[in-house]
């Protein structure tokens, strides 16, 4: 899923420590040049209009660099931090409620379970273990699972764009989502 | 499909892509704070949301996006910015977990609390129109009348337990039923149980037919 020429991982994690360590911003416009435009094309995606997608997409860039410190690579790949920035300030602009989550980080809170032995070796692994599990979905399923993370839309609106029956659309969302609950160890399908 | 019944990993997948309405979000959440094994399975979902969001197609930002940035990372120190929910030395509620405690008074008895029978009830006033969400305790050993749902229901046992015939649900654990089931919750013997609740109200079903996978779910 990583895009052909981007940066590697492993660069984009140095350069997060780096805004962290020294407020290096060399570092951060390569964070910029990276995650910008998917942060961009993610609120797009999800309905803001461009000039909002633009502004709102500043703000989780600035709270990236306010917040480098508190990101932790033994916790999270840095793409779903950044992931989790970008769907709370949608939330918070967008929708005009109260956003409660869990704060993952609480020391107050009971450890997770360790399914592999060593919990942060397994919360590392996580995100290649997604990666596989949607490679082994059909392009139509991956393709319904992207609409569920980044469409604000009606069954009947992804109906009609898909040229396909309401039903069909939510069955095969459904499978989708229900496989890669599987395939992630989800459980009850 | 709208009447498939809702899972849990339904909600949890929901939740990490940002689609639950308040109340709901807020059951979730409550939820995660108590369970751990859910909490793994939450980051499972966000780790999608992140794998997601480095293969999506990128939207170029507007010309001289950089400049503006730059220009604003001077107003900004990193590092020493406080975490959304700061620590408090006292727990103000009753031992309930965040993000809950936000909702709530310090103590319990603040809330204006109704009384049927066994069952004392308080609604939270939430920002999502179409729920309706309540603590509920329900006095030890005693029943709820036998009933069904004209929505679908979330129950989080808080303090206590229940079971219902479909399960025994303690401190955590999420009961998930929809309009179909017909249920009638037992409190265990020992002590009360304090659930919080969100239920779909009627309004909600009269919307456009198909719109929702299930009601709770913004799609």
């Amino acid at each position: 899923m990583r895009a052909g020429n981007g940066p590697e991982e492993a660069d984009l994690e140095l350069a997060i420590r780096a805004v962290a360590e020294r407020y290096d911003r060399e570092a951060f416009q390569r964070l910029f040049a990276y995650y910008g435009p998917r942060i961009k094309a993610y609120l797009r995606r999800l309905g803001a209009a461009d000039d909002v997608a633009e502004d709102l997409t500043h703000e989780v860039l600035l709270t990236m660099w306010r917040r480098a410190a508190q990101f932790d690579p033994a916790k999270a790949t840095l793409s779903t931090w950044v992931f989790t920035i970008a769907r709370n300030k949608r939330i918070d602009r967008l929708r005009r409620e109260k956003r409660p989550d869990v704060d993952l980080d609480d020391p107050a809170l009971e450890p997770e379970p360790a399914p592999a032995g060593d919990l942060l070796v397994e919360l590392r692994q996580m995100s290649h273990l997604v990666v596989q599990a949607m490679d082994t979905l059909p392009e139509e399923q991956r393709r319904l699972v992207r609409i569920f993370y980044f469409e604000d839309k009606t069954h009947s609106t992804i109906a009609e764009e898909l040229g396909l029956p309401l039903g069909t659309v939510k069955s095969r969302l459904r499978l989708a989502l229900g496989k890669l609950r599987v395939l992630l160890g989800g459980g009850d399908a | 499909m709208s009447t498939e019944p809702l899972s849990l990993d339904d909600l949890l997948m929901a939740h990490a892509a940002g689609k639950l309405a308040e109340p709901v979000a807020l059951v979730v959440a409550t939820h995660l704070a108590l369970s751990p094994t859910s909490r793994l399975r939450y980051r499972r979902y966000l780790a999608l949301g992140g794998s997601l969001l480095e293969g999506i197609e990128p939207v170029p930002l507007d010309k001289g996006a950089w400049e503006r940035l730059a220009a604003r990372l001077d107003e900004l120190s990193p590092t020493t910015e406080e975490a959304a929910h700061p620590k408090l030395p006292g727990d103000p509620g009753c031992g309930l977990p965040q993000p809950l405690r936000d909702y709530l008074p310090r103590s319990l008895d603040e809330l204006r609390w109704r009384h049927y029978g066994p069952i004392f009830e308080t609604d939270l006033v939430l920002g999502s129109h179409g729920y309706r969400t309540r603590l509920i305790r329900l006095r030890a050993g005693r029943a709820v009348p036998r009933h069904t749902h004209d929505g679908s229901e979330l129950t989080l046992v808080l303090e206590g337990a229940f079971h219902d015939g479909f399960g025994h649900y303690r401190r955590g654990d999420l009961a998930i039923a929809d309009a179909a089931i017909d249920h009638q919750p037992v409190a265990d013997g020992d002590r009360d149980c304090l659930c919080l609740t969100v239920t779909d109200a009627p309004l909600r079903l009269t919307g456009p037919i198909g719109r929702f996978l299930n009601p709770f779910l913004r799609i």
